[in-house]
């Protein structure tokens, strides 16, 4: 560690992997209720739950995002943080304004809480990813602009670099972005096309730029390739991104009462979209094998190499299977949609979270890496949640093929819970899958327990 | 990667392309907003119990179970063409209000909302608002 104020970036990473924690638990839940129906009816239904399972991993990422910037951005720039404790204080803030929120999901009716935190003033929840209360809404900007803040007057005093430059505009974008969270007209079509401006250019846009801005930093790091080969390439695959990403909005906008030209454009764009994700494994695994150093701390680079192949597979392909919109009448709204979300989420942000946690946390620790023996532990982790991951969207893949051919494709198509009867087979294969992944996650937290050596960083 | 490609060129193509996909997607969005008005059943909105009925489908979260129009949850049936499957807006209406408290055991069960006749009413009108919109004949077929 350089810096002194990087070290703020720890308790976010402690933060970002509690709530990691919190988000499998209910998860599983979900996934029991799937072929339970009234496990812990009607304490916790289903769509608590979901609202739970969701939101912390979309907190937690920001807590992984935060605690990225903390670290990387002083070092990038070669100067001390703005304002270390005003990092500090913001985390506190977004930290108990999370924990409220869940309190809230869990402790009251979802119409009480919407009443008590003032949604009848400016009508924003009860959508999709978006449901947090008003305040909590609020919240989020007010800590997102002071943190913007202080890392945006951190680069403005020290070195600009392509790193801390992309990642700046990722992180506004991401800020922007939200603001189309506080617009809920009544009109469907039009709430439905906007609320894409939130979830879309969050997911396949602005967050892909903090995605490879983090890749590019660790890479730098841990294989010792010249700055201006990693700085290169993070440009052509953030080009790759945006002018992919932004019009391949189009594919959700297919079967919402939106113009039907649609269609065309979102096909196409959006059939592009896997590119940026293969060049960013090419790029990961270009970078290790012209590596000039072999650093000590080996589970950082496989987190890094594990992101360029999963974002690839989970955001890419997966992607792609579903994208197309002859394919898509089809699969909307299945579990083929789910299956998608779970690789794509896991490969490119928990995957990118965990790597500049893996590549951070033992140098914020005072050693330059982990000890043998809690590598390999980390590294069993990162296998036992890929692996699981990557049978979770297996069986819902399955599960989702099975639910298209009954549900709209065979002779007498069924209702819905006739077809979700007779895929139970498969969601139980999730679940069991989903318990190897808490099983992996809870070696990986293991693995911050075993002593370091004592080798200075 | 060449030494003529720079990267300075590559933050320019960054830059430059990233503008103009911006602004075709804005000529897009306006392109979009023109034509909707035929689509979307805006119309509707004049009745004051589909307004009603939507803000009762978000402070209830009825998207954290099924989908609309495709988007949402996948624990519970497609809700954008639930009159036309369950045949009116009473029918809807009177599914809402049957659903028991405590659950079925060991079955998937919506949870009772406890919805006066009048929230009832605007939940269906609502639903059924969001059937007449023009879809490009999605879903496949009456089961969603």
């Amino acid at each position: 560690m350089q810096y002194k104020s990087q070290a703020v970036a720890k308790p976010y990473f402690i933060a970002a992997i509690a709530l990691f924690v919190a988000q499998i638990l209910f998860g599983l839940i979900m996934g029991l209720q799937y072929v339970w129906g009234d496990f812990l009816f009607p304490h916790i239904p289903f769509n608590v739950a979901r609202m739970v399972h969701t939101n912390a991993l979309i907190v937690w990422l920001l807590m992984g995002f935060m605690g990225a910037a903390y670290y990387l951005i002083p070092e990038e720039s070669e100067t001390e943080l703005h304002s270390p404790g005003l990092a500090i204080a913001l985390f506190w803030i977004f930290l108990v304004a999370a924990g409220l929120t869940v309190v809230g999901y869990l402790t009251v009716p979802y119409a009480t809480l919407a009443k008590m935190t003032g949604n009848d003033l400016l009508p924003t929840m009860g959508r999709e990813f978006l449901e947090q209360p008003l305040i909590t809404k609020l919240g989020i900007v007010v800590v997102a602009l002071a943190f913007l803040f202080n890392i945006t007057m951190t680069v403005l005093k020290g070195r600009k670099t392509a790193i801390n430059t992309v990642l700046l505009i990722g992180l506004w974008g991401l800020a922007i972005m939200f603001l189309f969270s506080f617009y809920n007209p009544h009109n469907v079509v039009r709430d439905k096309f906007y609320w894409w401006w939130v979830v879309h250019l969050w997911v396949e846009g602005v967050w892909e730029l903090i995605l490879g801005a983090i890749l590019a930093f660790v890479l730098i790091k841990v294989t010792g390739v010249d700055r201006e080969v990693i700085e290169k390439w993070l440009y052509v695959i953030i080009t790759l991104t945006l002018i992919t990403g932004i019009l391949g909005t189009g594919h959700h906008y297919y079967w919402i009462g939106t113009p039907e030209s649609w269609q065309l454009i979102g096909s196409i764009f959006s059939g592009l979209e896997p590119i940026p994700f293969f060049a960013m494994t090419l790029f990961a695994f270009n970078m290790v094998n012209r590596r000039r150093r072999e650093h000590p701390n080996k589970a950082a680079t496989l987190w890094a190499l594990g992101t360029g192949v999963m974002a690839f597979l989970g955001a890419g392909v997966w992607g792609f299977l579903h994208t197309l919109a002859p394919v898509n009448y089809y699969t909307h709204g299945t579990q083929i949609t789910a299956a998608h979300g779970h690789m794509a989420f896991y490969g490119a942000y928990v995957m990118a979270n965990l790597t500049i946690i893996s590549y951070a946390m033992p140098l914020m620790r005072g050693r330059a890496a982990n000890s043998n023996k809690a590598q390999v532990a980390e590294m069993w982790g990162f296998w036992l949640m890929t692996i699981a991951i990557v049978f979770i969207t297996l069986f819902l893949t399955a599960a989702g093929i099975l639910q298209v051919w009954l549900q709209r494709v065979s002779d007498s198509p069924v209702p819905f819970m006739v077809a979700q009867d007779n895929i139970a087979l498969f969601y139980w294969m999730r679940e069991w899958s989903g318990v190897a992944f808490l099983v992996g996650l809870l070696v990986y937290i293991w693995s911050f327990f075993i002593p370091g050596e004592e080798k200075a960083a | 990667m060449s030494e003529a490609f720079t990267t300075s060129t590559a933050r320019n193509i960054f830059y430059g392309g990233t503008m103009f996909f911006l602004l075709v997607f804005l000529a897009l969005t306006y392109q979009t907003e023109q034509v909707i008005p035929q689509r979307d059943k805006r119309e509707m909105l004049s009745d004051p119990n589909v307004v009603a009925g939507k803000k009762l489908w978000e402070t209830n979260n009825c998207i954290g179970c099924h989908s609309l129009l495709g988007e949402g949850a996948y624990f519970a049936p497609e809700l954008g063409n639930v009159v036309a499957r369950l045949g009116s807006q009473e029918a809807v209406m009177a599914f809402i209000q049957s659903r028991p408290a405590e659950g079925v055991p060991g079955r998937r069960s919506m949870p009772q909302f406890n919805f006066t006749e009048q929230q009832l009413k605007e939940i269906a009108a609502f639903l059924n608002y969001v059937g007449q919109i023009d879809t490009a004949k999605w879903p496949p077929n009456i089961q969603g």
